[in-house]
């Protein structure tokens, strides 16, 4: 839906998705996964991918990268990386895309750190095979990332092996090697979801100087509307497979379009309410469950749950239009301005 | 006691100056090992009907400390009462007793549901190994406890894979609550769950503690859940209890640096006060090994002075039932 989705920044273009459809095999049949996604994201900014367990979210990542899981394939869409379609590419080029114009962050940074490489030597493996740099210019280019992510003492941390850093110090030299190649897109994966509060705070502060900085954009994917809050310029909401919403941050959180966004947003406990005078009011709830994609139901995927659900959305599928308040929703009820 | 009424209740459940020491494993090279002390002195109490929440980060202690309320492992030192009376060391009969009344929730329903149970085996089970219905007043009693947790009978029939991580939850809490118990220890309780879904079981939570008058021992490390269920708030650091009080107390006025740090960290709830948030550096908790000489926040402590280093602070009262453990407050 090309029509949908407004011009929201002057800046270049830098990832372009169009309607991206996934799918993987289940037993004989394939379920459709991802459903026709389609987002922007331009120089320097920042978009939230919002989503629940099986929203996609993961997946639109790992197809944008060029990982998706045995048995996963993208039936149709194109993934533009500044004008080059990662879809058609094969995998010893996405290899030379991978680490160079893009990188990724995982939520846990020991899983992908490895744990027999001392940290220098994972950093300028990278420089190495990317730039084709000397082992001496790309270890005085490592010191100055680990500085650049806030790493004391990075020359000696050089030396030392991932289990011998925090999880926070980890997160950050992870940060670090993302970064080596100064690549245009970084796709941070719940970067911030396996540390604890405080640490959590620094990451996004270190995120945040990363785009100041060097402009990178970030494809960040979180569960997490308070990350969302943090980091976000714009945000798409996915919900099954299917993008719902997608505005300016400021926007979303002022007056949500989709029913599932505001449900979402009024399932969230607020410090800053808990804290007021007056009796506590009752968290909002959405009822029911996260459909599984194997039975999504028809019509909007979201309509077992929603208040609003009419005859129309239990039979056909919404499609992601803009109204003439520069929103874009997915949603029969909430198609008129409001 | 029938001469006690002048006195006042004791609480439902209380703890005196718990500690809890692990000695590590020798290393390769035999060198001494030093205890660590994952809980250290931790004094708190819950009453009837009301949410004790406590928050702290990863390795704080914390999950120590509910085992050790859930008799899973025993303290070093201290006292566990119920009702007044010590069940810090039991008879076999009556720490079955008190398992009765003591229950608990953890993080993830799927690894404390068997999975090889039918639901309906998993809801009697309790049921009947503490011989509370029988007959037909078990499959009554199974039907009612699925209902207060807002699930079908339909689920009877089916095994734990089939249901959704908030469902199992709900199955989770079933079980505890079917053994009719006093308190209940949650353990990280929504933090596995959806964002839709967590409001719907921290809702359920709220309204059995109601209905049943339950006390509640709420951990998690996401202190806006906390907040949103507690009526009082302890924050545990290295071990020890830096600050309790009243929750809305703790949220509109922290004392102990830490605890203004942990609540300047959560994520600000609209992008618009994104730059009004005040951010603190911070520092990351190590194991606390032995017992350090001075308050354990000096590492990380901005307004930390000579004092602290040498002399650890006691908790000590401010206003209405809230303390701190902080020299400087």
């Amino acid at each position: 839906m090309d029509a949908a989705l407004p011009v929201s920044s002057d800046a270049a273009l830098t990832l372009s998705v169009r309607g991206l459809s996934v799918s993987f095999r289940d037993g004989g049949a394939q379920v459709p996964a991802l459903e026709d996604v389609s987002f922007d994201l331009h120089a320097g900014e920042v978009l939230a991918l919002v989503g629940e367990s099986g929203s996609g979210k993961s997946l639109t990542a790992l197809a944008i990268m060029g990982l998706l899981p045995g048995g996963a394939r993208v039936d149709r869409g194109t993934v533009l990386l500044e004008s080059c379609d990662l879809v058609s590419l094969g995998p010893r080029e996405m290899t030379c895309i991978r680490g160079d114009r893009m990188s990724m962050i995982f939520q846990e940074p020991m899983t992908s750190l490895n744990p027999v490489l001392t940290i220098g030597r994972q950093l300028t493996e990278g420089l190495e095979i990317h730039l084709g740099i000397a082992v001496a210019t790309a270890s005085a280019r490592a010191v100055e990332l680990l500085r650049l992510v806030g790493i004391p003492s990075p020359e000696r941390r050089m030396r030392e092996y991932p289990h011998q850093l925090s999880g926070g110090m980890r997160q950050r030299v992870m940060i670090a090697m993302a970064i080596a190649c100064d690549p245009k897109l970084i796709i941070a994966d719940e970067p911030t979801t396996a540390l604890d509060v405080s640490i959590q705070a620094q990451i996004i502060a270190v995120l945040a100087e990363i785009r100041a900085r060097l402009g990178t954009a970030i494809l960040l994917i979180t569960h997490d509307l308070g990350v969302v809050a943090e980091m976000a310029d714009r945000v798409a909401v996915l919900y099954s497979g299917r993008v719902v919403e997608v505005a300016e941050a400021e926007a979303l959180f002022d007056a949500p379009r989709h029913p599932y966004t505001q449900g979402l947003l009024s399932a969230m406990p607020r410090l800053d309410w808990l804290a007021a005078e007056g009796p506590r009011t009752r968290l909002a709830e959405i009822a029911g469950v996260v459909p599984s994609l194997r039975d999504r139901p028809d019509g909007c995927s979201f309509w077992p749950r929603c208040p609003l659900a009419t005859e129309q959305c239990r039979r056909e599928v919404p499609p992601l239009i803009s109204t003439s308040d520069g929103r874009v929703a997915a949603c029969w009820v909430r198609q008129v301005a409001a | 006691m029938t001469t006690a009424t002048t006195a006042i209740a004791p609480p439902l459940l209380a703890l005196t100056g718990v500690r809890k020491e692990y000695v590590p494993r020798r290393g390769l090279f035999g060198g001494a090992a030093e205890p660590v002390r994952a809980v250290d002195g931790v004094s708190l109490s819950v009453d009837r009907g009301e949410t004790l929440g406590l928050v702290g980060e990863s390795g704080c202690g914390k999950s120590t400390l509910a085992r050790i309320i859930l008799r899973l492992v025993a303290p070093s030192a201290g006292t566990l009462r119920l009702d007044g009376q010590d069940v810090t060391r039991l008879s076999r009969a009556r720490a079955r007793a008190y398992r009765r009344r003591v229950q608990m929730i953890f993080q993830d329903p799927y690894s404390s549901l068997n999975p090889r149970m039918r639901i309906d085996t998993l809801l009697r089970e309790p049921l009947l190994i503490h011989g509370l219905a029988r007959g037909g007043a078990i499959e009554a009693e199974v039907e009612r406890l699925l209902s207060q947790v807002g699930l079908a009978t339909d689920a009877l029939s089916r095994y734990p894979h089939e249901f959704s991580g908030g469902q199992r939850q709900r199955l989770a809490i079933a079980r505890a609550i079917a053994v009719s118990p006093e308190v209940m220890v949650a353990d990280e309780p929504v933090s596995a769950l959806d964002v839709s879904i967590r409001a719907q079981v921290l809702n359920l939570l709220a309204d059995l503690q109601q209905a049943r008058s339950l006390a509640y021992l709420f951990i998690s490390h996401d202190i806006a859940v906390v907040a949103y269920l507690s009526h009082r708030i302890a924050v545990m650091y290295q071990g020890v209890i830096v600050e309790t009080g009243p929750a809305r107390e703790v949220l509109r006025h922290p004392q102990h640096p830490y605890t203004e740090i942990l609540l300047a960290a959560v994520p600000v709830p609209h992008p618009r006060l994104r730059n009004q948030a005040v951010r603190h550096p911070t520092g990351e908790t190590s194991v606390p090994h032995g017992a350090p000489s001075g308050c354990r926040y000096v590492a990380r402590c901005p307004i930390m002075q000579r004092r602290c280093q040498v002399e650890p602070p006691e908790l000590h009262a401010l206003a209405d039932g809230h303390f701190v453990a902080c020299h400087l407050r």
